[in-house]
């Protein structure tokens, strides 16, 4: 066992650890925890107030000014209804399965640098003498842990439709986990293309290679452009599908399904799995700011106020314009896009993004070695595309074979994706 | 803190690994095996393999059971199961075999290793450890450094395990039939 834990690259928690620290750490906490129920009460009520304005209708109008204070009020009431227990189901599991979905939400949002100064001081901020990052942790893995929480909230909804003990919701939450594996995949490569330009896991270390100096004074680095735009439109497309928002929320398609595999669920843990399926929005959107809209990194256009330095301040603001954009593209998508059948679903997870999210990070990989190796970039991108090119065809005409006559899929699935990763 | 976090992590693992032959519902075991899996990623955070234990979750307790609960609930044995049938004969008898015969290794590790506890192991434990590398790379550098071909080889089997076990499925549907993909939820 080794002396001392390494908790995360954060500098304060580099020397030795005392009753600053620990109440700073907690502030954290206590801070994010709060902003993302804040957020969450904002957005929903955000979401119908839009949908609303979309279909011409007015949305919440009556608790509060603009019905902003609608969510409450249904928090409350649901708060007072009474919490049933079908008789067929798991008790244990049952009661179980709406925390396994909230907590996951909770612990991928810790990663996210939510502010500082990232022009001049690398993101640090200085508060009581101790020197430290405006995120919750910034835990070696990094961006592993979003992918492991992801992976782990596949749990409560899984467990949540099996424990009911019938039938609607064990169907939904079928469907649900096949929906969130697969894409879980697409997701993770759309990742190795960030980690891979990035050089490292941590989310503090990606926003800081994307606040450093853009290209021709005005384009801001981030791997949006760094990366070349497929890995960011993989990445909102499987972040949908991973959330089971629509138009792909199969998973509470209610013609079919009644309400999905929280059918059976009612006052308080019905409200925590809505917690959770918001916060996990919210967590989404950060991550997606992070990983490809430079966090927190943006110009501090009025660096101090009265002597008092604020440009940590302009990060924070920069990061919640970003996310809001976010989230505005995420209730837009609901509002225009019909729901996706379910093989098509599936193929566009499996056939289109897997691949394409493949090959991208090996043409990016390629690139790399390019760089390296002063090999002509120019050749590279040629050879590259002829590679994508040649797979694409095989694999299109894979799938259509495979159509044709069920029993010569596999063969000929299975080769596109080796033979790019042999050429590139 | 260090010795806290392993006790921790060891009441964690040993309770899950208990409940895991302990409890008749499947779908408790396979939850429990996750309880014992997490405890395993807690260890590995105490060791500094960080990345490890970012795997140990995202493969095991994210993929891997996740896959058994499939195949528990799609196939609908998920009620208490008959122990009175043997479905394999002299499994039983076969499994407080080998039962013994790992205790009696565990056992004989422990007494002669005096570090086992601590962690600490006797030699060769050293070369992996040096530097300022994180541990990612440190393991990037040795499996696609030092042992390249093996990784390539496991990557050329499993691929072929994938398509192998793709084409013996197909070959027993109809070939009417429409894609699997389809009729999974319905």
């Amino acid at each position: 066992m080794s002396g001392h834990l390494v908790l995360a690259a954060d500098p304060m928690l580099a020397g030795d650890i005392g009753l600053v620290e620990v109440a700073l750490t907690l502030a954290k906490v206590v801070v994010a925890f709060a902003f993302l129920l804040v957020a969450v009460m904002l957005m929903i009520w955000f979401e119908r107030k839009l949908l609303g304005g979309m279909h011409q209708r007015f949305g919440p109008t009556i608790a509060g000014p603009f019905g902003v204070l609608q969510t409450l009020a249904d928090g409350i009431k649901l708060f007072f209804k009474e919490d049933l227990v079908p008789d067929r189901s798991d008790r244990f599991v049952f009661k179980l399965a709406p925390y396994l979905s909230l907590i996951p939400a909770f612990l991928a949002f810790a990663i996210v640098p939510l502010g500082g100064d990232f022009n001049s001081r690398g993101g640090e901020v200085e508060w009581w003498d101790r020197v430290t990052y405006l995120q919750v942790a910034d835990p070696p893995v990094g961006i592993l842990l979003f992918l492991a929480m992801s992976s782990v909230a596949v749990y409560g909804v899984m467990l949540a439709g099996w424990s009911s003990g019938s039938k609607y919701p064990l169907l939904g939450s079928v469907r649900a986990s096949a929906q969130m594996v697969s894409y879980e995949a697409a997701l993770g490569l759309a990742v190795a293309s960030v980690v891979l330009i990035t050089g490292g896991l941590s989310t503090h270390d990606m926003v800081v290679a994307q606040a450093a100096e853009g290209y021709f004074g005005i384009v801001p680095r981030w791997n949006i452009i760094v990366t070349g735009l497929v890995p960011f439109i993989v990445f909102a497309i499987s972040g949908t599908a991973e959330l089971n928002r629509p138009p792909f929320d199969l998973v509470e398609a209610e013609q079919e399904l009644v309400g999905g595999f929280h059918t059976e669920y009612s006052s308080i843990r019905f409200a925590l799995f809505f917690l959770a399926e918001f916060m996990n929005t919210i967590t989404m959107s950060a991550i997606i700011v992070t990983l490809f809209l430079g966090g927190p990194a943006g110009p501090a256009l009025v660096s101090e106020i009265g002597g008092v330095g604020i440009a940590w301040a302009w990060g924070v603001v920069w990061f919640f314009l970003k996310l809001f954009v976010l989230l505005f593209c995420f209730v837009w998508m609901r509002a225009t896009l019909p729901r996706f059948r379910y093989d098509q679903l599936m193929n566009l997870g499996w056939k289109l993004l897997i691949p394409v999210a493949l090959g991208w990070f090996l043409f990016l990989a390629a690139l790399e070695v390019g760089r390296d190796r002063d090999w002509s970039t120019l050749a590279v991108t040629v050879v590259a595309l002829a590679v994508f090119a040649a797979a694409g065809l095989l694999l299109a005409r894979a799938v259509r074979s495979g159509r044709s006559h069920p029993g010569g899929t596999a063969e000929q699935t299975g080769e596109p994706a080796g033979q790019v990763e042999e050429n590139v | 803190m260090a010795e806290a976090v392993f006790a921790v992590a060891a009441v964690l693992m040993l309770a899950g690994a208990v409940g895991v032959v302990a409890s008749r519902n499947p779908v408790h075991a396979a939850l429990f095996l996750v309880q014992t899996l997490v405890g395993v990623a807690l260890l590995f955070i105490l060791n500094d393999a960080h990345f490890l234990a970012a795997v140990q979750v995202v493969v095991y307790a994210g993929a891997i059971v996740i896959l058994f609960l499939f195949v528990i609930m799609l196939l609908g044995v998920d009620k208490a199961e008959e122990l009175r049938i043997e479905p394999i004969s002299g499994q039983r008898p076969l499994a407080v075999v080998v039962g013994a015969a790992l205790a009696a290794m565990l056992g004989t590790v422990i007494l002669t290793g005096a570090d086992v506890l601590s962690g600490i192991r006797r030699g060769g434990g050293e070369r992996a450890l040096d530097g300022e590398a994180t541990d990612i790379e440190r393991m990037g550098r040795v499996l696609f450094g030092e042992f390249a071909f093996a990784v390539e080889i496991t990557a050329a089997l499993l691929t072929i395990a994938v398509v192998g076990a793709v084409v013996l499925t197909r070959r027993a549907a109809r070939s009417d039939e429409a894609a699997p993909a389809g009729s999974v939820g319905g």
